[in-house]
């Protein structure tokens, strides 16, 4: 295989934990005023991904860099030409993950409250807007010939690419739902399950709808196969919500997420960020990518550390699998 | 006003500020860690109080750290593009690299210290808040060593078809000798802000609450952190002396513009301050020291140290026509404020020592005031070094090869720009507050009480509160 189609695979790999993961948290973020009707319940909420949505957002990090390091070309132009969603969306990020850290450290009713609406527009807004950018990615935009973005704002707020952002925040909401419900016990549990299955219902219109806008766009035999699983992964999901097997239900999502992202990037290769005006201005796995030697040894260091990241992380993970619910929320 | 200055202002006042959280991540990670070392070695109740108590402060502002850091990744692509293009083959790869062997280290450890008190052995708790130190330090090491490219461009080519720098030598970037006594330099000055304000607040203490039971505990933080900021004001100043040869080497027209000096001079000297213009034209006072420039630039008391007039000539017949010199002001006093500020700090820890020789407590209404202010010092110091290493490049983005102007996005408009910029400025000024009325609330409630680890509850484990929760 050649060295830039492992990095495609490397960068679609890298955002896809990237979604599932940050899905849950942002979906949690986005349920805090929902599920949580006092402050020991929202603290519920927030300490069931407290230990771990700081190595999640690594992720994204990670997969800006590698974008970068592999496909300088791609990340040049991604990053200027959508530069008002990504401003908003570092602006949310800011806002949330400091919350994260301050909303216990004083007592007040008020500041609490202040933060928790940092933590509920800080995972709504990049939960709509990575599905808006994803979706223009893949639709294609307005690139010049030295692949400069030509397009406006309004460019990048197409039906398309609209119904995108829903689906994404569909799928982080029931995502979300589905994790608090694996995550806690008592009441919350009880509550998050009921409102994944309600918000199930509502996301697998959208994102079937979305999934079959994007395979009319341009398609291939994986991305059908991809997309079809998606719906079905999220439908079984769902399923097993309803009876109450949370650990496949969050399966369930996780592989609907995943395999909505491979939908996209399976459809999108070899062209990495299309352009609606000039052939010659449309981004591939090729023309946007960096020297082989550079891929080489980048390839190198993923192979030798990626394996050992995921181990860590797993881990964690496994550290901190207990439950927990308002009972286990100390007075400080 | 365009769109090029807006964004250069928002790249060093984005830059600035994540470094005013990077140094107190990296050296309080590493204190902290050693605090819990001891209290792991001895069994001292004094410091499992103290890695709380720092713990905390360094929490408070990791987080900040963290979020503004996502910034700059982002900012090279957003308003940066041009540039991106450029270098991406080269500087691309330490960014991928820090994330993956860094930031997760970083992240997920601290995930399992903050939360693994109770979930984690004693040992394999330990050993997470070294696994989060070391991340931390070695993001400075591919960072910089990113920047050091920027400094002495090595280990590339330009491809003749394309014009973009392509990477011919990896290991020749990770060793470039910009990077290597950079990192040293860098960390040495994060550890002289951890060092100041653990002296600040420990002293705070020891001066404030003289009955207090603890004491004796902020008496030994009070100690500890001066001998860091003393072993470390000791380190950055060898590191810098080290940097300054090599900076005249590779960038010359930065070492003139960090003393102003127009004519080639040997031997050169080096003025402490100057009143009057830094143009060369007219200068009314300035205080000198013969000699020493030259020691600074070359390790030669009559070593030559070339003038910016000579290098600007060199530069045009070489580069073409065009400005080559830095904002000469700019250059001439972040260079001197960086060394006074740090000095200053070093300075502030030998009274604290002195004044606590033999048991001591110290009294003197000014030692306090003065203790007060010094983790600024080095935070300043700090800051004006990146100001002076950052300027003093300029007109360059990647010396010699590319100019800043050259880096710009032409995508991304005026307004959008300021767009950005106002918003991060407002954003990050509400958070400075924010985090610093919460450093001064925490670091004033003291060490907190810690319970005797008590193996007999037998309460059931899923109806026991957790150790800490957000």
């Amino acid at each position: 295989m050649e060295l830039t189609t492992v990095w495609f695979l490397l960068v679609a790999v890298l955002f896809t934990g990237y979604f599932i993961l940050e899905g849950f948290d942002f979906g949690v973020g986005m349920l805090l005023p929902v599920l949580g009707r006092d402050d020991r319940q929202r603290r519920v909420l927030i300490n069931t991904i407290g230990p771990v949505w700081d190595g999640n957002e690594v992720w994204l990090i990670t997969a800006g860099g590698a974008m970068f390091a592999a496909f300088p070309e791609w990340y040049a132009t991604l990053f200027s030409g959508f530069y008002l969603p990504l401003l908003l969306i570092l602006l949310a990020l800011i806002a949330r993950g400091v919350a994260f850290e301050y909303r216990h450290k004083r007592p007040e009713a008020a500041w609490k409250r202040r933060w928790d609406q940092a933590i509920f527009w800080g995972s709504a807004i990049p939960a709509v807007l990575w599905g808006v950018a994803f979706a223009n990615i893949f639709r294609g935009v307005p690139l010049d010939a030295d692949h400069e973005y030509v397009g406006g704002l309004v460019d990048l707020l197409n039906p398309y690419a609209l119904l995108g952002g829903l689906t994404t925040l569909g799928l982080f909401l029931t995502h979300g739902a589905v994790f608090l419900a694996l995550k806690t016990t008592g009441d919350i549990r009880e509550r998050a399950g009921a409102l994944a299955v309600k918000l199930g219902v509502g996301t697998a219109v959208a994102a079937v709808a979305f999934l079959s806008w994007t395979l009319t766009i341009r398609s291939s035999a994986a991305a059908v196969v991809f997309a079809v699983g998606a719906a079905l992964a999220l439908l079984g999901g769902l399923a097993a919500a309803k009876v109450r097997r949370e650990g496949w239900a969050f399966t369930g999502t996780a592989v609907a997420i995943a395999l909505a992202v491979a939908t996209l990037f399976a459809a999108l290769f070899p062209n990495v960020m299309p352009s609606t005006l000039d052939a010659a201005g449309t981004l591939t796995a090729t023309n946007a990518a960096s020297t082989p030697y550079t891929l080489k040894i980048m390839t190198w260091v993923a192979v030798v550390f990626t394996p050992i990241v995921l181990a860590y992380q797993g881990w964690t993970y496994w550290v901190f699998r207990r439950r927990i619910g308002v009972q286990n929320i100390p007075q400080h | 006003m365009d769109a090029l200055d807006v964004a250069r202002w928002q790249f060093g006042v984005t830059t600035v500020y994540h470094f005013l959280f990077v140094p107190l991540t990296i050296g309080l990670s590493v204190l902290v860690a050693i605090l819990q070392t001891m209290w792991h070695r001895t069994g001292n109740e004094r410091y499992l109080k103290l890695t709380k108590f720092y713990g905390k402060l360094f929490l408070i502002n990791f987080a900040m750290g963290v979020v503004t850091g996502i910034v700059q990744e982002f900012q090279f692509g957003m308003n940066w593009s041009d540039y991106s293009r450029f270098v991406g083959d080269i500087f691309g790869a330490p960014l991928a690299i820090e994330a993956l062997v860094a930031f997760f280290l970083e992240s997920t450890f601290i995930g399992l210290w903050i939360f693994g008190w109770d979930r984690l052995p004693k040992r394999l708790h330990l050993a997470a808040i070294w696994a989060a130190a070391i991340g931390t330090n070695l993001s400075a090491y591919f960072i910089l060593a990113a920047n050091s490219f920027m400094q002495n461009p090595v280990g590339f080519r330009i491809n003749p078809e394309s014009g973009r720098a392509e990477l011919t030598d990896f290991v020749a970037v990770l060793t470039n000798k910009v990077a290597l006594v950079t990192f040293p330099h860098t960390l040495a000055g994060a550890f002289l802000v951890a060092g100041s304000l653990m002296v600040t607040v420990g002293l705070w203490h020891v001066m404030r609450n003289r009955d207090s039971a603890d004491t004796g505990a902020y008496r030994f933080a009070t100690k500890l952190g001066s001998w860091v900021v003393l072993i470390s004001s000791a380190l950055v100043v060898l590191t810098g002396d080290i940097q300054g040869k090599i900076m005249t080497e590779v960038q010359p027209m930065k070492m003139a513009a960090a003393e102003g000096l127009y004519t080639t001079e040997s031997p050169a000297s080096f003025s402490v301050l100057t009143v009057g213009s830094l143009d060369g034209s007219r200068e009314l006072f300035a205080i000198k020291i013969p000699y020493l420039l030259s020691f600074l630039g070359t390790g030669d008391p009559n070593g030559t140290v070339q003038g910016i007039n000579d290098l600007q000539a060199q530069y045009a017949s070489q580069y073409g026509p065009g400005n080559y010199a830095p904002i000469i002001p700019v250059t001439y006093w972040s260079f001197r404020f960086m060394i006074a500020f740090g000095l200053a700090a070093a300075a502030i820890a030998l009274l604290v020592l002195w004044s606590q020789r033999k048991g001591r407590t110290p009294t003197s209404k000014w030692l306090l005031r003065a203790g007060l202010v010094m983790p600024v010092l080095p935070l300043l110091a700090n800051s004006f070094g990146w100001i002076f290493t950052e300027m003093g490049r300029q007109p360059w983005i990647v010396f010699g090869e590319m100019l800043t102007r050259d880096g710009v996005s032409r995508s991304v408009s005026l307004t959008e720009v300021l767009t950005s910029f106002t918003a991060f400025t407002l954003i990050y000024a509400v958070l400075a507050v924010v985090e610093f009325k919460l450093l001064v609330r925490y670091a004033r409630a003291g060490v907190p009480d810690v319970t005797p680890d008590d193996d007999t509850d037998d309460t059931d484990d899923a109806e026991r509160p957790l150790a800490f929760a957000y």
